[in-house]
């Protein structure tokens, strides 16, 4: 495996019939970065994302993810990434422990480690009490936590996640970046698309997307002296204006 | 191994979480099963009949008492008039009119022959052709009965008569219960088993589970048979209520072996669930699948040999039944239950069942993707 750089992209282009949605991008991402994927609605981020967790094959470029390619290895992507998706990916009708019980045992885990994790996370997240019920019993701002927790039960090398925080509160949101932040330091890169300006500021890089193509990729401050902007969100307006592509 | 424990375990928890679908697994069938055969009555009863007489001799009035005691006729109305009887047929009250002419006794007697009209209501054909078959037969059997009352020489009778008796072999009593319960059974097995597939999975599509199942290592023949395995266990267990229904209820025991049924039935269940998850990978949401299911089994009932016999069909749709699965099942079920049939005269339907279901499944299994 190579180096410390996880995820590796080369003129990486999806085409839809005459519709580029994602125009020969090309970045990579360091192991245990917060790597933001900023953009429109409709910019590609979302077929992007797919790509490189092989939900989507690429129609040309190179890329890999946790050292596999993604046009053949794809499988093996799979056991080293996470993936929390902006649907809620948790089964509803099943208790918060099933559900882990579930992912984790998908992902090969022992029975041990899962009940060991399980009462970790649990106790972590101070749902304790909650183990028990059914997922669509909880708040929504619960939900996504559990959701991330979820999506790196497995201790995956990356978790990939999409517009996680849509329709959280402030306060919420808040615990969630914690949350990303203690995964960052526990060696887990994190790659994340969102909407919120303040969010891309607690990343450690940031690329902003336009019409498929990646317009602008480095830490926030630096983006922000190099657009003369003083915040992220005079830098993502700048970019996005020139935006022809409608929104979705 | 342990992948398939997992999603089987999860599988059947969701399964018997929902109280719904429970409820129609188990007791939607023993209520059909209950209330269908007794109302797919193939006797026609109560066929309402407006007699016109023009007569009113004495052997009208034998003919037409001879024609009430039958059972199968109600006397709607008894007049004069063929227009006012045509009136009652125009307002749905009449399905069948006899007209008896005017002088019927006098041609019957002196002539010795005498004719009688009958019309038929066909708005609804299945009635009209049968009340007319059931009025054929008792004015002929009347018929028969004047001759030899008139006629006493059997030589002097001016024609010979050739009578057809029969016998009903497998189903003596010709009870149609016999062969409408298992028939219906395995309607309710094709929609338990096709339509519980299909909406399973699509379910998981539109919350985005399915998404989620994607990004894991989970091999694809895993998922389809974390899929399979609960519907084809829920299958058999619906088989084996219906059967004990077809007994309890209709005193129906299969003169074959139950091994035979549930041999043919396992097979049979692989190839429906097979059709269950195409129709789930071609469908985007629940609604896609319940019409695209439904459209099918639409197909597969009326083409089925159920309630009409495949042998009567033209060619085209005697075509088009040999790639329906219904109707080989439907065709085994009778053969195993009324004339018990075993395994070796079933084989050739259990071969072309093993061929639905690797060519149903191959199919599933080849369009299902996990990636884009």
């Amino acid at each position: 495996m190579s180096t410390d750089k996880v995820i590796t992209a080369e003129q990486l282009t999806k085409r839809f019939g005459d519709f580029t949605a994602v125009d020969h991008i090309s970045f990579e991402v360091q192991k245990g970065e917060i790597f933001g994927f900023l953009g429109a609605n409709g910019a590609g981020k979302t077929t992007a994302m797919r790509m490189l967790c092989g939900l989507s094959l690429p129609t040309s470029g190179k890329a890999t993810v946790a050292g596999f390619d993604v046009y053949k290895e794809n499988e093996k992507i799979k056991k080293n990434i996470g993936y929390m998706s902006q649907k809620f990916s948790l089964y509803d009708d099943l208790t918060v422990k099933e559900n882990m019980r579930f992912y984790g045992g998908i992902y090969g885990m022992s029975d041990k480690q899962i009940k060991d994790k399980t009462v970790f996370i649990l106790k972590h997240l101070h749902l304790e009490s909650e183990g028990n019920k059914l997922v669509k019993s909880l708040p929504l701002g619960w939900k996504q936590k559990l959701a991330f927790s979820v999506a790196i039960f497995h201790e995956p090398e990356i978790v990939f996640l999409d517009e996680p925080t849509g329709g959280v509160d402030p306060v919420t949101r808040r615990e969630f970046w914690n949350m990303i932040y203690q995964a960052a330091a526990d060696g887990i890169t994190i790659f994340v698309t969102t909407h919120y300006m303040d969010e891309a500021e607690y990343c450690n890089r940031v690329s902003i997307m336009v019409d498929g193509r990646i317009d602008a990729l480095d830490t926030p401050s630096q983006l922000k002296k190099t657009y003369e902007a003083t915040s992220m969100d005079e830098v993502f307006l700048k970019l996005a204006r020139k935006a022809v592509r409608n929104a979705d | 191994m342990r992948t398939l424990k997992f999603l089987l375990q999860k599988e059947f928890r969701q399964i018997f979480r929902d109280k719904a679908i429970i409820r129609i697994i188990f007791i939607m069938p023993v209520i059909q099963l209950l209330i269908l055969p007794l109302a797919a009555d193939y006797e026609m009863k109560n066929i309402k009949l407006s007699v016109v007489d023009h007569d009113h001799s004495e052997y009208s009035r034998q003919l037409i008492s001879k024609i009430t005691a039958s059972g199968y006729f109600l006397l709607n109305d008894y007049s004069s008039s063929f227009d006012k009887s045509m009136n009652e047929i125009e307002h749905d009250r009449s399905d069948l009119i006899m007209e008896i002419p005017a002088n019927f006794e006098k041609d019957l007697v002196k002539q010795d022959e005498a004719k009688i009209f009958v019309a038929v209501n066909a708005i609804n054909g299945v009635k009209g052709n049968l009340g007319g078959a059931y009025l054929r037969t008792i004015i002929q059997n009347y018929n028969t009965e004047v001759r030899t009352e008139w006629v006493q020489l059997p030589r002097f009778s001016p024609e010979t008569q050739i009578e057809v008796t029969s016998s009903n072999w497998f189903n003596p009593l010709m009870n149609y219960k016999y062969f409408m319960v298992p028939g219906i059974l395995v309607i309710l097995l094709t929609m338990v088993g096709a339509n519980l597939t299909a909406i399973n999975i699509v379910k998981e599509k539109e919350i985005g589970t399915i998404e989620q199942i994607n990004v894991t290592p989970v091999k694809k023949y895993h998922f389809i048979l974390g899929k399979l395995i609960p519907f084809w266990v829920l299958g058999l267990v619906v088989l084996t209520m219906g059967l004990t229904v077809a007994r309890v209820a209709y005193g129906i025991i299969p003169t074959g072996s139950f091994f035979t049924i549930y041999v043919f039935a396992a097979v049979y269940l692989l190839a429906i669930l097979g059709l269950g998850l195409l129709i789930s990978t071609y469908s985007v949401n629940q609604q896609q699948s319940m019409l695209l299911s439904f459209f099918l089994m639409m197909i597969f009932v009326l083409l089925g040999g159920l309630y009409t016999s495949i042998d009567s069909m033209p060619e085209w749709a005697q075509w088009i039944t040999k790639f329906n699965p219904v109707s080989y099942f439907v065709n085994v079920m009778r053969m195993v239950v009324l004339k018990g049939s075993n395994l070796a005269d079933i084989s050739k339907d259990l071969l072309i069942m093993g061929g639905f279901a690797v060519v149903l499944n191959g199919w599933a299994i080849l369009s299902y993707r996990k990636r884009s």
